[in-house]
């Protein structure tokens, strides 16, 4: 592919991944947001975390299988823990980081 | 009678604590005053945003870090320059996708079929984009368009969370999807540059984002209807995945356990 190939390229992917990001806020932020509305976007945010981080504990990437007992599910056990008792974002990324570092060693 | 306005000077108020400043007229149009008297915006940015910026964006940053470089290394394989990668990172900014883009290069798939992918891998950020909207109500139309370029998973978690808690700044969110989206063009070059010298999997670098993402879930937790929710979205995600193949699982776990979570505490509501 030459310069003008990867420009129309990445000039498609960029107006189809900009798009969906801006219209809703561009649109719901100047809207008087029904409460009901308002209560469902709330539970978004877990709902997305949630949804994101399940099958990085619980799946296998490649084969797309279960598999409970993963490296990232047993460090996300004492990482999850340190994040309810603490609530430090800093502390919890880097222990997450040390105990998979050891991780690769131990398992 | 008033003296007549300096032609090039235009005074532009800010609410809630109505301050105002004079500025260009040009700035006054940028910034979304050319026919409101003054937005709901606290004020203009200052270098406290920068630092607040800054600092709520470090775990992002190093979760980026060998993302980057693993893509840039990736895009190198398939045959593509650094600059195309630059290009790419500045113009599309989504990790995902870029992985399957580069990959479906690499394949040799036509442009059409890529732009589509990107299209329905990224759809799940619309999602994103309406519950930030809570938060951004009546803030000018230039500053939203310029935010959106920065809405990404990481950003998105990091931001509900500070925007939740209160005192979080417009300006400090538009920083922090900034700081991320230099990190990301940073390493995803560096990577295509001289990603093959890096080693792999230094540090439990690539925990970084996961470990983030557990904390933050952990700040979303506000009670049961919450905990129920997040329960419910992990189940559905994790059997959504096995069973459907591509991206879908994320936004159709996360439309399904909203809404019952949603039905939940109506129902709490009224009985």
């Amino acid at each position: 592919m030459n310069f003008n190939d990867y420009l129309l390229l990445f000039c498609g992917m960029g107006a189809v991944t900009y798009l969906p990001r801006a219209l809703p806020l561009l649109y719901l932020a100047h809207k008087k947001l029904p409460q009901g509305l308002v209560d469902w976007l709330g539970l978004i945010p877990v709902s997305i975390l949630s949804a994101l981080l399940a099958p990085l504990l619980f799946c296998e990437g490649a084969s797309r299988s279960l598999h409970i007992g993963k490296p990232e599910f047993l460090v996300a056990i004492p990482t999850l823990a340190f994040a309810l008792k603490t609530k430090s974002l800093a502390g919890t990324v880097l222990l997450g980081m040390a105990l998979y570092w050891v991780a690769g060693y131990v398992l | 009678m008033l003296p007549e306005p300096d032609t090039d000077k235009t005074t532009v108020r800010f609410s809630p604590e109505n301050i105002s400043y004079n500025v260009s007229k040009q700035t006054a149009v940028l910034l979304g005053f050319k026919n409101k008297k003054y937005y709901n915006m606290p004020h203009l940015p200052t270098k406290k945003n920068l630092s607040e910026g800054a600092s709520a964006a470090w775990p992002i940053c190093i979760g980026y870090v060998p993302i980057g470089l693993a893509l840039g290394v990736l895009a190198q394989k398939a045959g593509i320059p650094w600059w195309a990668v630059a290009m790419m990172s500045l113009l599309v900014f989504a990790g995902s996708a870029q992985f399957i883009c580069v990959a479906m290069i690499a394949a040799g798939a036509s442009i059409p079929a890529i732009i589509f992918t990107t299209f329905v891998v990224n759809l799940r950020h619309t999602l994103m984009s309406s519950a930030l909207a809570v938060y951004l109500t009546g803030v000018n139309r230039n500053f939203l368009a310029l935010f959106s370029y920065g809405i990404t998973d990481e950003s998105f978690a990091i931001n509900m969370t500070r925007f939740r808690s209160g005192s979080w700044d417009h300006y400090s969110a538009l920083a922090t999807n900034q700081f991320a989206n230099a990190t990301w063009i940073l390493a995803t070059v560096t990577g295509a540059l001289l990603g093959q010298f890096v080693p792999q999997g230094a540090f439990g670098i690539d925990y970084a984002l996961t470990g983030m993402f557990i904390c933050l879930l952990v700040f979303q937790l506000h009670g049961g209807v919450y905990i129920f929710t997040g329960l419910l979205a992990a189940g559905i995600s994790v059997g959504w995945y096995l069973f459907i193949p591509g991206d879908s699982y994320i936004v159709g776990a996360s439309i399904c356990a909203a809404t019952l979570g949603f039905l939940l505490q109506r129902r709490r509501r009224i009985s």
